[in-house]
């Protein structure tokens, strides 16, 4: 059944032509809005499955090591974000030289992770013969800059961390990916580039993602550097990020 | 600069400085932990609150919380103030002006109460709001009053506006025009059609810019539209003469603040000049919009005062008004529950927030609305943002933000739906503003009691509007 609804259903993701119940929403609408906000506070407040994910990223070859930030719950993670973008005390990582380390982190999205970055940090290595890898780091309550003291700390030229983005409300898992050339404690997101959205079927898949991102690999290490000089290649970081 | 002290079942509290007093005194949130200057204990916020009441209100004349030297925002509120405004309750101190508000408020004498804003400074207004509980918030905010135009008049006492926000991931033309036209049939869109645009460029505002233009020409709306790019894309575009209704910019309380936005005092100015020439308004000239919030600055790294100690964030956002009422803006509103739980974690900090916005918005003499919004990492759920919704609807807020069914699919977060507005207005017996309501009579969009019609897609009406989206 068409009606003239539809050509505004049809213009747009927004939720528009809900109906109403008197001045509110019809039961079914509110049930919808319901379910689609649990999922996105679930994704944000399940635990990430390291075991899992460490098992998952153990199919790569490489050794899996897994950290913590400084925010010791996700409670203090959501309101001091400047722990949860230092690695907790005492922490220590094999120092070595590599071209590149990868860090996936849970972010805002365990979810996010557990269901993309195994496939992605694949389809990135697929694409980077001839590359050192450091060992891969699984990293909670963290932040997109706790790469910085982890990517330095493996001595990695490159660091790229994958995290999970903050869940909308029709988008529970999305992943986000973050390039920093010579990562150090105190890089600022100017010098970030950013995929942002992988998400298939939904978002970006897999060898789409790997594709950019390994593009924006070759051509930070060329340049020595990341952020804005790579800006035309990638996106630029959004704000509030970090 | 002295110490104060109070001293609290035998325990003496003391702070070092005007800037201490502030942000210890200060309802909690975590805005203030991240910054490191919150109360370490509920005693301690207590005192300083007990110290803060005993200050005299010229105490913010004669001492700075962001230095005169150093920071613009500061020159600019003291340079401009009224002393004469500020008679009426000069001699008060911080807990006596509390009492004095609440008197006038309960004898509905909105003329005492809004003929101060001239000669209060943000400090005076963030320091009294300390004091307040939510419901001292509502009573003096309903009463002070700041009536605005340009095609719509805003804040008429009885009236709730919304702004229609019809974003679009792509500002897609077609996504766009339907949430745009969702909106109007919903009677929402009285206080301005607003967009976000994906992309800041000036080529994609005039595009936008036209778009609203031409659904407002085509219906006759007396409403205006805005496209909240930078002020500068703004000022491109009305260079290349595009129907620029309001010049918008975000604004933050401290000079480095409004420097990270990318924005200087001159340049809004020269902003609002050039739409001013445009001489686009029927029932007023207010042609400036402005949004803030509750850490803004902090996150900008731009939250230090005298003596290099950070300033709480509810000051500081006191300042971003002190920022916008230099422009006589038709709107201002505070995005409340947007930037994030580092900066208010929960319901209850974001339903006090918004509460101490409004009312400090409007007390300052601004047009306040705000965008009952909230992100899915921080601890709000509708029945929280109904909460604070109607708590502002008997504030008097001035107007506040619709999107289709509370989902904004461009900027990722949750605003109100079309449906809130409408169940506001009819639970607290509010309309829309005047003109905009008899343009919805005139579409017989309302029926004989003034109630949106619910319309069935082959209704005249809803074909009459719909006819746009092809």
């Amino acid at each position: 059944m068409t009606d003239a609804f539809d050509v505004l259903r049809s213009a747009t993701r927004a939720r528009v032509a809900l109906g109403r119940a008197g001045d509110g929403l019809p039961t079914g609408r509110l049930l919808e809005f319901r379910a689609a906000h649990a999922a996105a506070r679930d994704a944000v407040h399940s635990p990430l499955d390291v075991a899992r994910v460490t098992s998952d990223l153990a199919a790569t070859g490489l050794d899996v090591l897994a950290v913590a930030s400084a925010a010791p719950d996700r409670a203090t993670y959501l309101q001091r974000p400047d722990l949860g973008r230092r690695l907790a005390e005492g922490t220590e990582l094999p120092g070595g030289e590599h071209d590149l380390a990868l860090v996936v982190a849970d972010g805002l999205s365990p979810r996010a992770v557990e269901e993309h970055a195994a496939g992605t940090v694949a389809a990135v290595l697929e694409r980077l013969a001839g590359w050192s890898v450091a060992p891969l780091v699984v990293a909670t309550q963290a932040r997109v800059a706790l790469g910085d003291p982890v990517g330095e700390a493996l001595g990695a030229r490159i660091v790229v961390v994958l995290i999970g983005e903050r869940p909308g409300l029709s988008s529970a898992d999305s992943l986000g990916l973050y390039l920093t050339f010579g990562p150090r404690t105190g890089r600022a997101d100017s010098e970030r580039n950013c995929i942002s959205n992988v998400r298939p079927p939904h978002g970006l898949g897999y060898a789409q993602a790997a594709d950019t991102l390994a593009g924006l690999l070759l051509a930070s290490r060329e340049l020595g550097a990341s952020g804005v000089v790579l800006k035309d290649e990638g996106m630029a970081l959004p704000p509030g990020a970090g | 600069m002295t110490a104060r002290r109070a001293t609290l079942a035998g325990h003496t509290y003391e702070f070092p400085s005007l800037v201490e007093v502030m942000a210890k005194a200060t309802p909690a949130r975590s805005g203030d932990v991240l910054a490191g200057c919150a109360a370490t204990s509920e005693a301690e916020r207590v005192a300083a609150q007990t110290v803060l009441a005993d200050l005299p209100l010229t105490t913010f004349l004669d001492e700075q919380v962001v230095g005169y030297e150093e920071d613009d925002v500061t020159r600019l509120v003291l340079d401009t103030l009224d002393a004469e405004a500020l008679a009426p309750v000069r001699s008060h101190t911080v807990g006596e002006f509390r009492d004095w508000l609440l008197a006038r408020a309960a004898a509905a004498d909105e003329t005492a109460i809004s003929g101060l804003a001239r000669g209060l400074t943000p400090e005076m207004v963030a320091a009294v709001s300390k004091l307040m509980r939510n419901a001292d918030l509502v009573a003096v905010g309903r009463r002070a009053r700041v009536v605005t135009g340009l095609r719509s008049t805003i804040g008429l006492p009885g009236r709730l506006a919304s702004r229609l926000q019809p974003n679009h991931p792509t500002d897609d033309a077609v996504g766009v025009t339907a949430s745009l036209l969702d909106g109007l049939l919903h009677g929402s869109g009285d206080a301005v059609i607003g967009i976000n645009p994906a992309t800041d460029s000036p080529a994609q505002t005039i595009a936008l810019l036209e778009l609203i233009d031409a659904v407002i020409s085509r219906y006759e709306i007396p409403t205006q539209s805005c496209v909240l790019a930078h002020v500068t894309t703004t000022l491109r575009a009305l260079e290349q003469g595009a129907p620029v209704d309001l010049v918008f910019q975000s604004v933050a309380g401290t000079q480095g603040g409004n420097e990270g936005f990318g924005v200087t005092l001159d340049l809004l100015t020269e902003a609002r000049t050039a739409a001013l020439e445009l001489k686009r308004g029927t029932v007023g000239n207010n042609v400036t919009y402005f949004e803030t919030g509750q850490g803004s600055a902090l996150s900008a790294g731009a939250h230090l005062g005298v003596g290099g100690a950070p300033v709480d964030q509810q000051t500081l956002e006191c300042r971003a008004y002190g920022v916008a009422r230099h422009y006589d803006p038709l709107l201002v509103n505070t995005v409340v529950g947007f930037i994030g739980p580092e900066y208010l974690y929960d319901a209850k900090q974001v339903i006090r927030a918004g509460l101490e916005d409004h009312f400090c918005g409007k007390l300052l003499g601004l047009p306040m609305g705000v965008d009952v919004c909230y992100t899915n990492h921080t601890d709000v759920d509708p029945d929280d943002t109904d909460t604070l919704t109607l708590l502002l609807g008997a504030a008097g807020c001035s107007f506040v933000i619709a999107v289709p069914g509370s989902d904004d699919v461009m900027l990722h977060y949750q605003s109100l739906s079309f449906q809130d507005v409408l169940t506001a207005r009819q639970v607290l017996d509010l309309r829309p503003a005047p003109e905009f309501e008899a343009w919805l009579q005139k579409m017989d969009l309302v029926d004989d009691a003034g109630r949106v019609r619910e319309l069935t897609a082959d209704a005249p009406q809803a074909r009459a509007l719909l006819a746009a989206a092809r």
